[in-house]
């Protein structure tokens, strides 16, 4: 017995009480006028991220040595397990994950205190108060329903880790998808204190919109890989489900979106303040909505809820603390900010105003979807289902009208637009959709009649965000070399508008390619025997038993042919995880272009004839090619000078183009 | 149950999956037919799955399920009466795509109302202030302005 974790224990404490210093003095230094009590909230954001760091070590350190003394590590962990795994094993549990959160919950704090220099003293030390009163709660929450420290005699060989999160991809998502949605507790922060103050500006969205945009660029980045993760470890190919856990995280995206674009308007043209403020709030009281969802166990059932109610209603309490505290401030402060610059409906700020309204309705769509049949099951006691259907049919037509018009948004001027110019300079993305569209109809004969509208919206999309780009060259006017040099010179953020929003493109040809013309074949082979699938002729070879450190697999090894020619060699598997006596599937995917081949391993028969389902899934990649682009184009944006983190004063000495978005 | 809801995607279905697929020793309809059959699975929940339509799922509850729809079909029933016989058995649990009813109004009329109050709002606040205050000058005019001023210095 080591006292690592006792260090982690204590720290976690420590942590506790330096964040109730943090909840109280900045904010009161605030009201009095005191800088030195303000100062406080400095040293001890960054002392609480310090101490949380610890204890999070700790525990990761007890996983890392298979320390089975310490429940936690017992139940989610195994020795022979390899050492990655150990290690991603400390979130890969309810307390482990909770602790991340709160980690990074304090990371952000100490980030605002560390590089907010430039921020006015008293906002400063209101955010890092609020910042204060989340950490504080979140670890109570930890220490009195969910300590991850406990320990037990005497100590057994552990539990393993559930073998569906022994895999890269849900190794790093979780952290991934945590940032981005604990990253909007700053706004949320920024939001509050802004309302507990009754003032702000422009320069409040400034200081805002870089928060913003690096959650957002993380939890982009987590729900992609959360998909792709889902896509090739579930074994049936499906990449989205509208399955309540996955919508709990899509909430924050959409609301945190339309954030992003409405802080924009605010910081341009000071207006539609009220509602960025209101959108901030919103964004993380979904985050928190979503950890209250997933962690209280009230999706599976009301009634597991209702069988060990501590933990969700003490997340329950937290949320109805900090959303209720947040919209009742909101009630009485707001209407102290006044409204901004006005604007003709036909301008960049209704193109944004629109935009909003669409990733607001789609939320709240979402949102009622995920928990009516929790909320019906509550009332009435009886169950309904709502699924896939409902989602599909209610949210991709409200979206329709959002991508018609999104390249129009980058090319309309702000205040009142001249929407002649605007289609002049669309014509030539027009020309490129429906000539795919046109392309994909002919190609296509007796498809699904919507995929060639939909591959025409597409390219439509694509080519339709450049056109501000292109514009700006200077193009066909300016010779080739002096376009490109302007370019090269243009600002980050016009290109990072355009290739966020072609990402949103790329991402929809993939979803339009592979739900329209998907096939798939499922066949049952003796050795030697081989099936058509598409394409492809997939011969069955044999079969291979081998066992590992914590599991033993079965594979069938195929020959993948395409017009008789041998492409690949292939390998689907199942494996067995005896600890928890769990199944998992491992398909085998052969990528071609951005398409793949998706073979997923069924029944093996005693006679070592094996069943096999076969999709061929076109163009697929472009979904997860398409959240890259829109990821790195949320980089580009954050590493313009503009919006880097902390540098609003610097930015004011630049001559601000009148169209820079 | 915490580490399934632990992985912000629904792992939980993994264990109804156990992935023997054992559809391909079910007997396949007619062409029309099995599409109809198709269809039918992808909007029914496998029941005792997290959330799994019973044509992702294998489990049994999945394939007795199947093996219903395609039954019924047989039969001659519309889908719509399928759909009733299942829910009869079942309840309305089993509808991935929620019938359209007064229980469920709140919930198929959220969005079409959300949009329709949005878009009045809007509409009501550009016609009281919007416009009316707004610079009647286009940018471009504003900016042949500046310069006619600075030409007069």
């Amino acid at each position: 017995m080591n006292v690592t974790v006792e260090l982690g224990h204590v720290a976690l404490i420590v942590a506790l009480s330096l964040s109730l210093v943090q909840s109280i003095l900045p904010i009161w230094g605030a009201q009095v006028g005191s800088a030195k009590l303000m100062a406080t909230g400095i040293t001890t954001s960054l002392a609480s991220f310090g101490f949380i760091a610890v204890s999070f070590f700790c525990l990761m350190w007890a996983y890392a040595q298979s320390d089975f003394s310490v429940v936690n590590v017992w139940q989610n962990s195994h020795s022979q397990m390899p050492f990655i795994y150990k290690l991603s094993g400390t979130w890969g549990n309810h307390e482990g994950s909770m602790l991340l959160w709160v980690l990074i919950l304090a990371l952000f704090g100490a980030c605002v205190a560390a590089f907010g220099d430039n921020l006015p003293a008293r906002l400063k030390a209101n955010v890092l108060s609020v910042q204060g009163w989340m950490i504080l709660t979140f670890l109570l929450f930890i220490v009195l329903t969910s300590n991850p420290f406990e320990r037990q005699v005497p100590v057994p060989e552990g539990q393993d880790l559930n073998p569906i999160l022994q895999d890269i991809g849900l190794a790093i998502h979780p952290p991934m998808l945590y940032i981005g949605y604990v990253g909007f507790s700053v706004t949320f922060s920024f939001a509050v204190a802004a309302l507990i103050e009754g003032r702000m500006d422009s320069a409040w969205a400034r200081w805002v919109r870089p928060w913003t945009m690096a959650a957002w660029i993380f939890l982009t980045a987590g729900i992609a890989m959360g998909s792709y993760w889902a896509y090739y470890e579930l074994g049936w190919g499906g990449w989205w489900f509208w399955d309540p856990v996955e919508n709990a995280s899509f909430l924050p995206w959409l609301s945190g979106t339309a954030l992003l674009h409405s802080a924009l308007v605010m910081e341009k043209r000071d207006a539609l303040k009220i509602w960025t403020v209101l959108l901030a709030i919103i964004t993380f009281s979904l985050s928190l909505l979503g950890t209250f969802l997933v962690r209280s166990g009230v999706l599976t059932s009301v009634h597991t809820f209702a069988s060990d109610p501590t933990r969700g209603l003490f997340i329950l309490a937290i949320l109805s603390a900090f959303v209720g505290g947040a919209f009742f401030l909101f009630a009485l402060r707001s209407s102290r900010l006044e409204a901004g610059g006005l604007f003709a409906p036909i301008s960049r700020e209704g193109a944004l105003v629109f935009n909003n309204v669409i990733l607001s309705t789609a939320a709240a769509t979402v949102l009622v979807g995920t928990l009516y049949p929790v909320v019906y099951e509550a009332l009435t006691g009886a169950k309904i289902s709502v699924g896939p259907p409902f989602f599909n049919m209610t949210f991709g037509p409200l979206m329709l009208p959002l991508l018609l018009l999104i390249p129009f948004g980058p090319l309309m001027a702000w205040k009142r637009a001249d929407i002649r110019g605007v289609y002049q300079r669309l014509l030539f993305a027009l020309i490129c959709g429906i000539v795919a569209l046109v392309v994909t109809m002919g190609l296509t004969r007796g498809g699904p009649w919507l995929a060639p509208v939909g591959v025409g919206l597409a390219f439509w999309l694509i080519v339709g965000s450049f056109a501000e780009v292109f514009q700006k060259s200077g193009w066909p006017g300016v010779g080739l070399s002096r376009g490109l040099s302007r370019l090269v010179g243009l600002k980050r953020s016009i290109w990072s508008t355009a290739i966020a929003h072609a990402g949103v493109g790329v991402m929809l040809l993939g979803i339009v390619a592979v739900t329209s013309y998907e096939t798939e074949t499922v066949a049952a082979l003796k050795v030697g025997e081989t099936v058509e699938a598409g394409d492809f002729q997939i011969k069955y070879l044999g079969f291979v038993t081998q066992s590992q450190n914590n599991y033993t697999e079965d594979r069938a090894e195929l020959e993948v042919y395409r017009d008789g020619e041998l492409v690949r060699n292939s390998g689907p598997a199942k494996r067995f995880f005896p600890a928890r006596q769990m199944p998992t599937s491992e398909a085998a995917i052969e990528t071609f272009g951005f398409s793949q081949l998706y073979i997923s391993l069924g029944e093996v028969k005693p006679n070592g004839s094996v069943a096999l389902r076969i999709w061929w899934k076109p163009q697929i990649l472009l979904i997860w090619i398409g959240s890259i682009l829109m990821v790195f184009a949320g980089g580009l944006s954050l590493s313009d000078r503009k919006l880097r983190i902390g540098s609003p004063n610097r930015a004011k000495n630049k001559q601000v183009a009148p169209n820079a978005a | 149950m915490r580490l399934k809801s632990l992985c912000a995607f629904p792992a939980a279905i993994l264990v109804c999956v156990l992935l023997s697929l054992s559809a391909i020793a079910e007997e396949r309809l007619e062409g029309g037919l099995e599409d109809r059959a198709r269809a039918l699975f992808s909007e029914l929940r496998c029941v005792v799955c997290q959330n799994q339509s019973i044509d992702e799922s294998d489990a049994d509850v999945a394939k007795d399920l199947r093996a219903i729809v395609r039954e019924q079909i047989v039969a001659g029933k519309t889908d719509k009466q399928v759909r009733a016989y299942l829910v009869n058995r079942y309840g309305e649990f089993i509808l991935l795509n929620p019938v359209v009813a007064w229980h469920t109004i709140i919930l198929w009329l959220t969005p079409l109302l959300l949009l329709i109050g949005a878009f009045a709002a809007l509409y009501y606040i550009v016609r009281n202030r919007g416009i009316a205050q707004t610079s009647t000058l286009s940018e471009e005019e504003e900016r042949q302005l500046a310069k006619m001023l600075s030409k007069r210095d």
